[in-house]
């Protein structure tokens, strides 16, 4: 696959907290509706990388981030951008399913409402599609106004997926998706996942190796290099996975490190 | 067969878990029987006054005949302004406290520093200080209004730090995941923050209703004890508590209506206690469902 036309594109991004550096000098082209995984041991900043896309870094106490994120003409950390509207481009899916304490039918009004959809007949029909989308209707189609609490962990999850999907996101950021699932559920939000591509622009965190070579069609592999996480190599998952340009990189997608 | 001899101190640990649940009981017990003590006290001397005149009618004598009619509305009147000022004010500073300040945050930490002190401060002193502010210096003299604002002073820190300790207990995955879906702050407050915040907040209200209307020094010289029917919150009026004291203490011949009305003031203590437990049983279990 071409990366000629990349819809997030960061340039020299670096976050701290306090004065300890969590990753620094990531430039990364993400191809518009591709599926691109970030990979790398724990604690080397790929889950912060994903934060500064949707700008939830502003939430994270005492963080810092230099450099800078384009997504599409935006300029994500300019001060005139709208983060409400930026986090209505970018949806996020988070390691643990983080349904609200409200009803299935509530979770997904909730943001429907705060941007603006007045209708309770378009809201139903958002619903009912982006259910369907997530193959969540069927289960739970006849219990809409019961706790999203009482599902299972996958459905949560597939819940929070239809919950970001709903309002028509460009950019989809899944952070360790299905690393708290069961075996099971993990195959059905993995699936998913490839559902999405050619729909919407998704970046994948995970740690889980096997994953990222199924799903992904690029792969950028961050590793921690005098105490900071750093973009190592990136490229289409083939070469990653089978012809690697870095020693860093051919020892931990062969199992030797990390 | 296990050979309790190989490891030796069996014997010897059943011993000492006997004596731990053995201390462990009676310091139950013990704290269980001064409440049941004092229960049946205010019973025993009380209970026979009992009436719906007595709660109803005007005090006579002194006090020492007639009922507490006056008095409660009173009570109802200090309390209502007490907690329609303490409220919003609480949940205020609250929601500043643990929502928009960070834990290291200087000024964060000057208001909660503020707040230690002030729960800390003496009761007669928070009725020295309204009598001056309310009564005195803004002319609001002997009235329900003066004892109301004075109280709402003493149960503020009460509140705001239950009420924050409850947004506090809120998962931050609930403040993360409304980001990320671009609500608003003041929308994840009202419709994520705050309904799952309820249970400290009533914690909170329940412990602060309790010390205001417990309170009698602060309310000696704020709202005095004019034991008339008040006609406005501009009145002075008598709350229970500076009741009880007056018959207890001023009046030869007041104990019995002084257990009666103690009686009646335990008796709201127990049911507002009992009631907002319920309440945030219900609450918790509909914040879950819907």
């Amino acid at each position: 696959m071409k990366n000629a036309h990349p819809l997030v594109q960061t340039e020299a991004l670096g976050l701290h907290y306090g004065r300890k550096p969590a990753f620094l000098d990531v430039s990364l082209a993400v191809p518009r509706g591709a599926i691109t995984a970030v990979i790398g041991p724990s604690g080397c900043g790929k889950s912060s990388f994903l934060a500064c896309i949707n700008r939830l870094s502003d939430l994270l106490p005492r963080c810092r981030v230099e450099g800078s994120v384009r997504i599409g003409e935006t300029e994500v950390f300019d001060p005139g951008t709208d983060v409400v509207a930026l986090r209505r481009r970018v949806g996020m899916i988070f390691q643990k399913p983080n349904p609200f304490p409200l009803s299935i039918r509530r979770n997904l009004e909730l943001p429907l409402k705060e941007h603006g959809m007045r209708g309770r007949a378009e809201r139903d029909a958002v619903i009912e599609r982006t259910l369907t989308d997530v193959g969540l209707w069927q289960e739970v189609h006849d219990r809409l106004d019961a706790s999203a609490l009482g599902l299972s962990g996958g459905q949560q999850q597939r819940l929070c997926l239809a919950r970001a999907l709903a309002l028509e996101p460009e950019v989809v950021l899944l952070d360790e998706p299905c690393s708290a699932l069961d075996p099971i559920s993990s195959g059905v939000v993995e699936d998913l996942i490839v559902s999405l591509r050619g729909r919407y622009t998704v970046v994948v965190v995970t740690h889980n190796l096997a994953q990222a070579r199924r799903i992904a069609d690029r792969v950028a592999f961050f590793w921690v290099q005098d105490g900071a996480g750093r973009l190592i190599e990136e490229g289409e998952a083939d070469q990653v996975f089978g012809d690697p340009r870095d020693e860093l990189t051919a020892a931990y997608v062969g199992g030797a490190r990390g | 067969m296990v050979d309790h001899e190989m490891w030796g101190s069996t014997p010897a640990r059943g011993r000492t878990d006997r004596l731990v649940a053995a201390v462990v009981w009676l310091a139950a017990t013990v704290v269980t029987a001064v409440f049941l003590w004092i229960l049946a006290d205010l019973l025993r001397h009380g209970a026979g006054q009992i009436s719906w005149t007595f709660l109803t009618a005007a005090p006579a004598s002194a006090g020492r005949a007639g009922g507490i009619g006056p008095i409660l509305v009173s009570t109802a009147w200090i309390l209502a302004v007490c907690l329609a000022v303490a409220l919003p004010l609480g949940l205020g500073t609250a929601v500043l406290l643990a929502e928009l300040t960070s834990a290291e945050d200087a000024f964060g930490r000057l208001v909660r520093r503020s707040l230690d002190v002030l729960a800390g401060v003496p009761s007669i002193v928070f009725g020295l200080f309204g009598n001056a502010l309310f009564c005195v210096y803004l002319g609001l003299g002997f009235s329900i209004l003066s004892g109301g604002l004075t109280l709402a002073c003493m149960v503020l820190p009460i509140l705001i730090r239950s009420a924050e300790e409850g947004l506090r207990a809120v998962p931050d995955e609930y403040r993360l995941g409304g980001a990320a879906l671009g609500l608003s702050r003041g929308k994840i407050l009202l419709h994520l923050l705050l309904p799952a915040a309820v249970p400290g907040l009533i914690v909170g209200v329940v412990l602060g209703f309790g010390r205001a209307i417990a309170e009698t020094a602060a309310l000696i010289f704020t709202s005095g004890y004019v034991d008339r029917m008040p006609g406005s919150v501009h009145d002075s009026g008598r709350a229970l508590s500076i009741h009880i004291y007056d018959l207890g203490v001023n009046i030869p011949g007041g104990e019995t209506n002084a257990y009666a009305t103690a009686l009646v003031l335990v008796a709201i203590l127990l049911l507002t206690n009992t009631a907002a437990s319920l309440l945030g049983d219900r609450l918790r279990g509909r914040h879950a469902e819907s």
